[in-house]
């Protein structure tokens, strides 16, 4: 690795650390239940809203309203964007005349967009037009972004209230969310990616006469017109939200990898800052809420501890290049002049370092845009985006979904550890017991078995290994990719893999469904079963959780409970591969 | 639940309005006052013709041109409304094939130049590339200067032009835009270099 892999990684994870703080400790503000300067900003606003939406800002919701209004809002939201899609023929603002999306594709990315996934089974420049780019998938990250944070919010208030029926105002904190978090930000990175080259209008697609002609490069005297068609559309304000909402679904086919969504370095670095942005500086947000603010720190350092050494792995694999290359005399060495490593599937204004530290920071967070093609790294370069979505997505995670993802992992944690010492387990004052345990683990170990079961009916199935661009263990691990994408709501892909089938449309959707909302209701059961509890003090056998010791139990449960249930398939893949292609 | 179905509705048709209305809009609304170039596409207009975008690679096959890195969107090379990678997998037999083949021609385009910069075969993530490695500018310097009839030193300094270096001293890689370059050597390009990288 160069000195500048080292400079740029240690530079990114110094951004989104040290923006943990500030933006940590405006969001606290932002959703605080007492009036402050920020709401107080807002209150107008929130306030028409609620007179219109005839929602009483007020009404305290039990868990089980607060889980059916998520449900119901979410239901909504899905529906509209498949009509959108099906209907956009007929609206305006489609200048390429691209008609309605097929249905089996529609109700794919419907899932995919409102689960917050953005698993992308469509090519956005040649599927779909600007007004579902806008009315329909710009909303839905939005919504899913807040919709997360939501559930967070109602389950931090399961540890803070006592002997309390509910958990707070679903209408509420989705509102906050959007108005005082997720708009504003989007609004600033929007404009300081088109300042680099994001386009951002609403004109037809543009024709180019390419310098040297087509028919000439072709070497034929064929007299057909040399032209180039340039996609255009409403990109950066639809990017802008994509990465700080851990949404992932891409303005194009190729994701952040285009250069019209992500042209420069320095688009690059915002866009890759924005995805870890929120879900670390929540860790904040948590600790300040639950009266704490070592908790915070200490579920912030579990999740960085895991993330520092996998990034470091990724970039180190894939500036090694790829020995199927080295016989062929290809240059693979980093120099002053170029990049070197495995560039198949990379863009040179990234080279190595921009790639690795994007393709870990989008699979610890459940974000899934890409800046680089997934399908042609190196073995061992590809095990550890994948391995980080099968961890759950609680290494930040999603907005919201990866820290209520790692609060579940702490109830376990601190379970175990009760178990040790022959103690009823606490945390944060509250007592775990069997209900909170059982809904944990359900949390935990519904996309576990969603991945395994779903890869098993794939690889079994031919429709299932129908679409594989790869062989061997290689088209495996495209397969296996796919399910722990869908069922851990990331959304980025061994793109190879034509997912874009009745089969896989229907698997990765069911899965997308099914690791969304039955977590979320899990984690609310336990919010209202928390709140419903009496505060415990601290004494002498309670075990603290803002401590070294506590956060490395916390990373060995997570990372035992990733690695026994994955090792196994990740042998037949990646593994798998390695071993051959180091063996030639 | 009445009341709860009638509230996600109206809720969600006024999030509607504001994110996917509102907000667009403002963006595009300040993104054509404040950046009016970098909204519609970075363009290269010459003449009334639009000759491609700076930000998009294009394809180029005479020895008189800089050759940007092979492109895998189909069904032709640099289709810019259909971008993709080659998604081909490191030991994938197909790659190998098309790495041979690529660095085959070069060789012939290029004899003794050297080994061959990685970047120069294999195929990029968006299949729109704009830019190459320094190396592999500098690994075709000798043909372009070849078939140009120019001196090796003229055209080095029109790839130093078109240079840009890590953004902010740190960030990314450095890199030369081919289209850049090549509209150099044709005399199309009446640009100066600034600091950002923007300017025509």
């Amino acid at each position: 690795m160069t000195g500048n892999d080292w400079l740029q990684m240690g530079l990114y994870l110094a951004a989104v650390l040290l923006l943990v703080k500030p933006l940590g400790a405006y969001m606290a503000k932002a959703f605080a239940e007492q009036p402050n300067r920020v709401t107080r900003l807002g209150a107008p606003v929130e306030r028409a809203l609620y007179r219109l939406c005839g929602i009483r800002a007020d009404e305290e919701m039990t868990w089980q309203r607060y889980a059916i209004a998520m449900l119901l809002f979410n239901l909504a939201g899905l529906l509209v964007l498949y009509l959108l899609q099906r209907v956009q023929g007929w609206l305006p603002l489609d200048p390429q005349h691209f008609g309605a999306v097929p249905a089996g594709l529609a109700m794919n990315t419907a899932i995919s967009f409102a689960s917050n996934t953005n698993w992308q089974a469509y090519a956005g420049e040649s599927t779909m037009g600007y007004l579902t780019d806008m009315l329909g998938l710009t909303v839905q990250n939005f919504l899913s972004a807040a919709t997360g944070i939501a559930i967070l919010l109602a389950v931090i208030r399961g540890f803070t209230r006592r002997s309390a029926q509910t958990v707070g105002n679903f209408w509420v904190d989705t509102t906050r969310a959007t108005l005082y978090v997720l708009l504003p930000l989007s609004l600033l990175l929007a404009l300081a990616l088109v300042s680099q080259g994001v386009i951002q209008n609403l004109h037809p697609y543009v024709q180019a006469h390419l310098l040297q002609s087509a028919a000439q490069t072709a070497g034929r005297a064929a007299a057909t017109p040399a032209t180039q068609t340039l996609p255009m559309g409403p990109a950066a304000s639809q990017v802008a939200i994509k990465q700080l909402g851990t949404n992932g679904g891409g303005f194009f086919n190729v994701n952040s990898a285009h250069p019209f969504e992500n042209p420069t370095p320095l688009s690059n670095f915002l866009e890759m800052l924005a995805i870890l942005l929120i879900p670390a500086a929540l860790c904040w947000t948590f600790g300040e809420m639950v009266g704490d603010r070592r908790q915070g720190w200490a579920l912030l350092a579990a999740m960085t501890v895991i993330f520092v050494p996998l990034m470091i792995g990724c970039v180190a694999a894939e500036q090694a290049g790829n020995p199927a290359l080295h016989a062929l005399g290809v240059d693979q060495h980093a120099s002053a002049l170029q990049a070197g490593g495995n560039m198949e599937g990379k863009e040179v204004r990234f080279g190595i370092v921009d790639s690795g530290i994007w393709s870990t920071a989008t699979t610890a967070a459940s974000n899934g845009s890409v800046n680089s093609m997934l399908d042609s790294y190196t073995p061992l370069g590809g095990l550890i985006p994948l391995w980080l979505i099968q961890l759950g997505e609680v290494v930040y995670g999603g907005v919201g979904s990866g820290l209520y993802g790692m609060l579940a992992f702490a109830i376990v944690a601190v379970f175990i550890a009760g178990l040790m010492v022959g103690r009823t387990p606490e945390y944060l004052g509250k007592k775990i017991e069997a209900y909170e345990m059982k809904m944990a683990s359900l949390v935990v170990l519904i996309p576990c078995a969603l991945v395994v079961v779903g890869t098993a009916i794939a690889v079994l199935a031919p429709a299932g290994l129908a679409g594989l661009a790869n062989h061997g263990a290689h088209g495996f691990t495209e397969i296996l990719y796919a399910l722990s994408s869908a069922s851990n709501n990331n959304g980025s892909a061994f793109a190879g893999l034509n997912a874009d089938s009745p089969f896989y449309n229907t698997l990765l959707g069911i899965c997308m469904f099914i690791a969304r909302y039955p977590l979320a209701i899990g984690m609310l059961a336990i919010a209202g079963s928390l709140a419903a509890k009496k505060h415990v003090p601290a004494s002498a056998g309670t075990l603290p959780t803002a401590t070294p010791l506590f956060v490395t139990m916390l990373v060995v449960t997570v990372v035992v409970v990733g690695a026994l249930t994955f090792l196994p398939a990740l042998a037949l893949g990646p593994i798998a591969e390695s071993l051959m292609l180091h063996g030639h | 639940m009445r009341s709860l179905i009638r509230q996600s509705l109206s809720l969600l048709l006024a999030m509607t309005l504001i994110t996917g209305l509102m907000y667009p809009l403002a963006v595009t609304a300040l993104a054509q006052a404040l950046f009016p170039r970098q909204a519609n596409g970075s363009l290269i207009v010459r003449g009334g013709r639009v000759l491609g975008s700076r930000l998009i690679g294009q394809p180029f096959r005479s020895a008189g041109y800089f050759w940007s890195r092979p492109s895998a969107t189909a069904p032709r090379p640099y289709d810019a409304a259909a971008s993709s990678g080659s998604n081909l997998g490191p030991d994938n037999p197909a790659l190998r094939a098309a790495v041979a083949r690529r660095v085959a021609a070069l060789r012939a385009a290029d004899p003794g130049a050297g080994p061959v910069p990685v970047d120069l075969v294999t195929a990029s993530a968006s299949g729109l590339d704009p830019d190459i490695s320094s190396a592999a500018a500098l690994y075709q310097l000798a043909r372009v200067a070849r078939a140009r009839h120019l001196s090796a030193a003229q055209v080095r300094a029109m790839i130093d032009a078109s240079t840009r270096g890590r953004q902010l001293g740190v960030l990314g890689e450095p890199r030369v835009n081919v289209l850049e370059l090549n509209l150099r050597l044709d005399g199309l390009w009446h640009g100066r270099r600034t600091s950002r990288g923007l300017a025509r």
